[in-house]
């Protein structure tokens, strides 16, 4: 707790505290705008990376829910029996544990199905269209295997169809994209740290006589230091505000469409995920924070 | 005050300053000379800490150099006025701001330091340029700002290189005057300069010693010069 005190003393200090102390850095110097811009721009790109990693669980969540809670039995039969074994398996779904409902689709839903491969004048009644039996489960589901081995003593011409082999890429491919996401927001904090280190090793050279001269009249390392680590923060604070709140306000404003376009717009954030890029700028001030302390303090290790 | 025991200098193989022995006393004056480039910097550089002595020991305020941390050396450097030939100021600070800089990075609250800084001011008759950038002033009141900025901690001691060598000679003899004054307040004085009229023109002014450095060597003469 204590800790947690002076890590919090000492960030009111860096933030509000020794105004003069920000100025003995001269202001001019292409280096702090370069602090401000990359800090901008990584910010900018982190959220959007942030939003993707969200978006891409809600599908990966969405796909395995809503697969998970469905299956299909498709009865080839001959002609004539194809309405017998569908009743068999109905009595057989419907005290089978797991199961909520089930229910023999119409041709005129199966129409729609195939509407997109062949067309909606598709003459169902000429063609050897195998039944279909939509299953709804509950929260337990059935037992699977068991199911199948009954489906195939009771009704030959059952297949049972669980969905596993559909969802399992999709859902894989979301979780991938989500990790992608996730490792995009890393390596876009790494690369900002890097560059603010360059940044601020390039302003600690580019003021070498700024730092003989603070030596000269009695300052502490830390001091100088401090003049870089609150100069750099700052700038990096700003910067990522900036590129945050402009990806923010570009989510916000993206177009929406119809939910079967969600794969692509879906990109963005919902309820409480809005509060997560909010974190992004005091995220980059810290790595600014901790990039410009280490290369201030290596660089003022040689002699005074 | 400042003690130097067979301390030596050297870059690589050359060396600077050898086996130096002298002991500038509190409330001591002296003058440093010797031809450019003998090591009149070198020698004020190891008084300051600014460089380390590859042989022997330098005692400053009664601590051995070598023992100092970081730290240390920024403490002590609070009790030594350093004056340059170039003055070293941070250029986009006003010389008020450069003035009371070494009051703000010691962490003392400046506003206890403004007495002393109209004081000074006064003393260096600049008061009426203290929002002039260091680039607007002239050689000798940049010089003499240079000084007040040495003086603003009251330190003990006044390191001064070179600090007539871009003024004229009647500026010159205003900074010696400065120096002088200060002397007699009981602050030591060391002034490295190769202008021997100015170390004559001192003579009537005060007992100062003359440290000359000739062939890496430090030879020490008395007060009378």
């Amino acid at each position: 707790m204590n800790k947690l005190k002076i890590a919090w003393a000492r960030a009111q200090d860096l933030l509000s505290g020794d105004q003069s102390a920000d100025r003995v850095v001269p202001p001019s110097g292409y280096t702090s705008s370069l602090t401000s811009f990359v800090a901008g721009a990584m910010a900018f790109l982190s959220v959007f990376a942030l939003a993707l990693s969200l978006a891409t669980g809600r599908l990966a969540e969405r796909w395995s829910n809503e697969l998970a809670n469905t299956s299909t039995v498709r009865i080839s039969a001959p002609e004539g029996q194809a309405a017998e074994q569908a009743k068999i398996a109905l009595e057989i779904l419907k005290v089978t544990p797991g199961i909520s409902s089930a229910r023999l689709m119409t041709q005129e839903e199966q129409r729609r199905l195939l509407a997109p491969w062949f067309g909606d004048q598709l003459p169902m009644e000429n063609l050897p269209i195998p039944s279909l039996i939509e299953i709804l489960e509950d929260s337990q589901g059935p037992d699977v295997q068991g199911l199948k081995l009954r489906l195939a003593a009771e009704v030959p011409g059952a297949v049972l169809d669980d969905h596993t082999r559909w969802r399992r890429p999709f859902v894989t491919a979301a979780s991938r994209l989500r990790l992608l996401g996730l490792i995009s927001i890393v390596l876009i904090f790494v690369s900002m740290a890097a560059m603010i280190t360059l940044a601020a090793q390039s302003a600690l050279s580019a003021n070498d006589q700024v730092i003989k001269v603070l030596r000269l009249i009695g300052a502490k390392n830390s001091y100088i230091v401090k003049a870089f680590v609150r100069r750099f923060t700052i700038r990096a604070l700003l910067g990522s505000t900036f590129g945050t709140l402009f990806a923010m306000l570009f989510i916000l404003f993206l177009p929406r469409v119809a939910e079967e376009g969600a794969f692509l717009t879906g990109l963005g954030f919902r309820g409480w995920h809005w509060i997560l890029p909010m974190f992004v700028p005091f995220l980059a001030a810290l790595i600014a924070f901790v990039a410009t302390r280490i290369a201030a303090k290596h660089t003022l290790q040689g002699p005074s | 005050m400042i003690e130097l025991k067979k301390a030596g200098f050297s870059y690589g193989d050359g060396a600077i300053l050898a086996d130096v022995n002298v002991h500038l006393a509190k409330g001591s004056f002296h003058f440093l000379t010797g031809p450019s480039g003998s090591g009149k910097s070198t020698f004020l550089k190891l008084c300051y800490q600014a460089l380390m002595p590859s042989a022997g020991t330098v005692k400053v305020l009664g601590k051995d150099v070598r023992a100092m941390t970081q730290d240390d050396i920024a403490m002590v450097r609070r009790r030594i006025g350093v004056v340059h030939q170039d003055c070293q100021f941070l250029d986009h600070l006003s010389l008020a701001e450069n003035v009371l800089m070494p009051s703000q990075v010691s962490g003392r609250d400046v506003r206890d330091d403004l007495t002393n800084f109209n004081q000074l001011m006064d003393w260096v008759d600049l008061m009426d340029r203290i929002n002039a950038l260091p680039a607007e002033l002239s050689g000798g009141e940049r010089q003499r700002a240079a000084l007040a900025r040495a003086l603003i901690l009251s330190p003990d001691v006044i390191l001064a290189d070179e600090p007539t060598g871009n003024v004229d000679w009647a500026m010159g003899k205003r900074l010696l005057g400065l120096l002088i004054e200060l002397n007699k307040m009981g602050k030591t004085v060391v002034v490295a300069t190769h202008d021997m009229n100015l170390i004559r023109e001192a003579k009537s002014e005060v007992p100062a010693r003359v440290l000359r450095i000739q062939n890496n060597s430090l030879l020490v003469s008395g007060a009378d010069l």
